[in-house]
């Protein structure tokens, strides 16, 4: 009996799946499950990306044929050239980029304080920023956008420059709490020590903290860069111009017009960059995600 | 002896050296200088995006603001004149039953699938995987296209798929307004379900299997294991990820603008504070907007950890 007890034990004994009934049970559900997901998660995937090759007249036949019958890959050249997805794209890069490099600078640099430098009102100042994980983004836009146009003291615009996500992005209380609690967690004798040996506070950071941190600080920048490239309403606020857009922003002015074959294309290339980062790194991002949220 | 001492005395240097207690005035007054420099940049964002927004749109929920940028403190007319829109009424009617459905669809299906992909000893990684893809895409370009697929004449996707199986075609998206809120539910949860199904999986995994050793050896059944074990020890994640989904989607904007646009009332609350300031420009009304939804949101979190303190303590 407890010969079947492995460690590893869930809801179902091994014992009840080694049965011939059991076996059986877990094979269909195994398969049906396998079905399932391909027909909820690739399946319109696949529709996507053979509707991108369907000629004007196949997309609207009815009912729709499984196969592109005469494929048209020509509606992917026309839909990077009339939508202008390679800007947009690199549009999305280059401001994912950024708030990746600003996050990291700032708010490392704050969450050491933070728990390290311990300064008078650190507290306060943490409260402070904890306190907006209670008052979504969504809810005071319109102020933050009417403050991105013209800037305290300076009056300067941000709209339609890169600044308009990257110092935003700056401003995440949930990167200062993850990095403010891993640091709590590396002793204060190691930073001891290193002050002992002459370090500054700078230099401890850079050579005593940081290289214990790898873990979160792949977990910041994971969420820094996918952050930018799901974000859709700040965007579509600070960045009118069409040679500025993110891609969700830009698929969403240039639609209009655009053939259903075409925009259809245009959404399958869109996919592309996202899809291609989560394959290569879908091992730190599913550890990060699941990290983040079991400790957060 | 002498090597307790010694530690001592090593304990004692260290704790002189640890930069946060070091004595002194003026060592004092340089370690918060080199603190506040360190906070500067994050302390700023903060508060030129964050802080002063917020007090700013408490502010400008009591102002009228015309075109030309005067202001004048016009009382609580704003929040009066939202409250006699037949458009904030709708919008919550639309954002209530969108955050109703997503709680039964959801709320339910990423954690009973979780708890039978936990089950599954082969090709974990393809589950894991695919679950995930959705998360992935742009949500612009995935809401685009769902709404081709709810294409309404028998070219459409979802009705060919009705049609294979025998039945008529649904209008989806123009049918009616309960349809239509479903509609984006369900694509709400394509997109999202990824990171909620891993975090599940995640949680139990943590299940020790002598709990559902002793469950069985008492003889309960498989349902009753999961009702008497599985849900009680992942109701930490369980409650917290209610929350998060809640607040969530009580600020749904993308699903409407892009899948259903204000066609069929659809418009939710997050979407009329977009018109209000960006087509009508009534700032003063999307503020009063804003600053009631924060109110609803805070209500719901303050009430969420009173009732979950009242049941720890029971």
């Amino acid at each position: 009996m407890s010969a079947f007890v492995t460690p590893t034990r869930t809801l179902i004994s091994q014992a009840q799946l080694a049965r011939p009934l059991g076996r059986t049970a877990y094979w269909t559900v195994f398969w049906v499950l396998i079905a399932l997901f391909a027909l909820a998660f690739l399946f319109p995937l696949y529709w996507m990306v053979s509707g991108g090759f369907k000629t004007p007249q196949q997309i609207i036949q009815t009912p729709p044929s499984l196969l592109p019958t005469s494929p048209a890959p020509g509606n992917f050249a026309t839909a990077w050239r009339d939508m202008d997805l390679g800007r947009l794209i690199l549009n999305t890069t280059l401001y994912a980029g950024g708030a990746l490099v600003f996050q990291l600078v700032f708010d490392v640099a704050a969450a050491y304080a933070l728990s390290k430098l311990r300064p008078v009102f650190g507290n306060g100042v943490l409260f402070a920023m904890l306190a907006t994980l209670m008052i979504p983004t969504t809810v005071i836009v319109l102020p933050a956008y009417l403050t991105a146009n013209d800037l305290p003291f300076t009056h300067w615009s941000l709209l339609n420059t890169p600044w308009a996500i990257w110092l935003p992005s700056v401003a995440n209380a949930f990167n200062v709490f993850l990095l403010k609690r891993f640091f709590d967690s590396i002793p204060t004798e190691l930073l001891a020590a290193a002050a002992i040996d002459g370090a500054g506070p700078l230099r401890t950071l850079w050579s005593v903290v940081l290289p214990m941190s790898r873990p979160i600080l792949g977990v910041v920048s994971i969420f820094a860069v996918v952050g930018v490239w799901k974000d859709f309403l700040w965007p579509l606020l600070v960045l009118t111009d069409t040679s500025t857009q993110t891609v969700n922003v830009g698929i969403n002015q240039l639609h209009v017009g655009v053939p259903e074959n075409v925009f259809v294309a245009a959404l399958a290339i869109a996919s592309v960059p996202t899809i291609v980062f989560f394959l290569f790194f879908q091992r730190n991002i599913m550890a990060g995600l699941t990290a983040g949220a079991m400790k957060g | 002896m002498a090597t307790i001492n010694l530690t001592r005395a090593v304990a004692r240097d260290l704790r002189a050296a640890d930069p946060a207690r070091r004595g002194g005035l003026r060592r004092k007054l340089r370690r918060n200088a080199t603190a506040y420099l360190f906070l500067a940049g994050a302390v700023l964002c903060f508060a030129v995006f964050s802080w002063y927004p917020m007090i700013r749109e408490v502010i400008m929920s009591f102002q009228y603001t015309n075109f030309a940028g005067d202001t004048k403190w016009v009382g609580l007319r704003n929040y009066q004149r939202v409250l006699h829109d037949p458009d904030f009424w709708s919008a919550w009617r639309t954002t209530g039953l969108f955050t109703l459905f997503a709680l039964v669809v959801g709320y339910a299906v990423p954690f009973a699938l979780a708890v039978v992909l936990n089950e599954i000893r082969h090709a974990r990684s393809y589950f894991r995987l695919l679950v995930y893809l959705p998360v992935m895409m742009p949500p612009v370009a995935a809401a685009f296209l769902w709404k081709w697929f709810y294409t309404p004449d028998d070219s459409g996707l979802f009705n060919a798929a009705l049609h294979a199986v025998g039945l008529p075609s649904v209008q989806w998206l123009q049918s009616s307004h309960t349809l239509a809120v479903l509609c984006l539910v369900l694509f709400s949860t394509w997109i999202n379900m990824g990171g909620t199904v891993l975090v599940y999986l995640a949680s139990l995994q943590g299940i020790p299997g002598e709990l559902y050793e002793a469950a069985e050896l008492d003889g309960a059944g498989l349902l009753r294991r999961v009702w008497h074990v599985t849900v009680p020890q992942t109701r930490l994640i369980l409650s917290m990820m209610l929350l998060l989904q809640i607040v969530g989607t009580m600020q749904v904007f993308l699903e409407p603008y892009i899948i259903t646009g204000s066609a069929n009332d659809t418009t939710s609350v997050v979407y009329l504070i977009y018109q209000y300031a960006f087509n009508y420009d009534n700032y003063g009304s999307a503020a009063a907007l804003g600053v009631l939804l924060l109110l609803v949101l805070i209500a719901f979190a303050g009430g969420y950890l009173w009732l979950s303190r009242r049941a720890e303590e029971e």
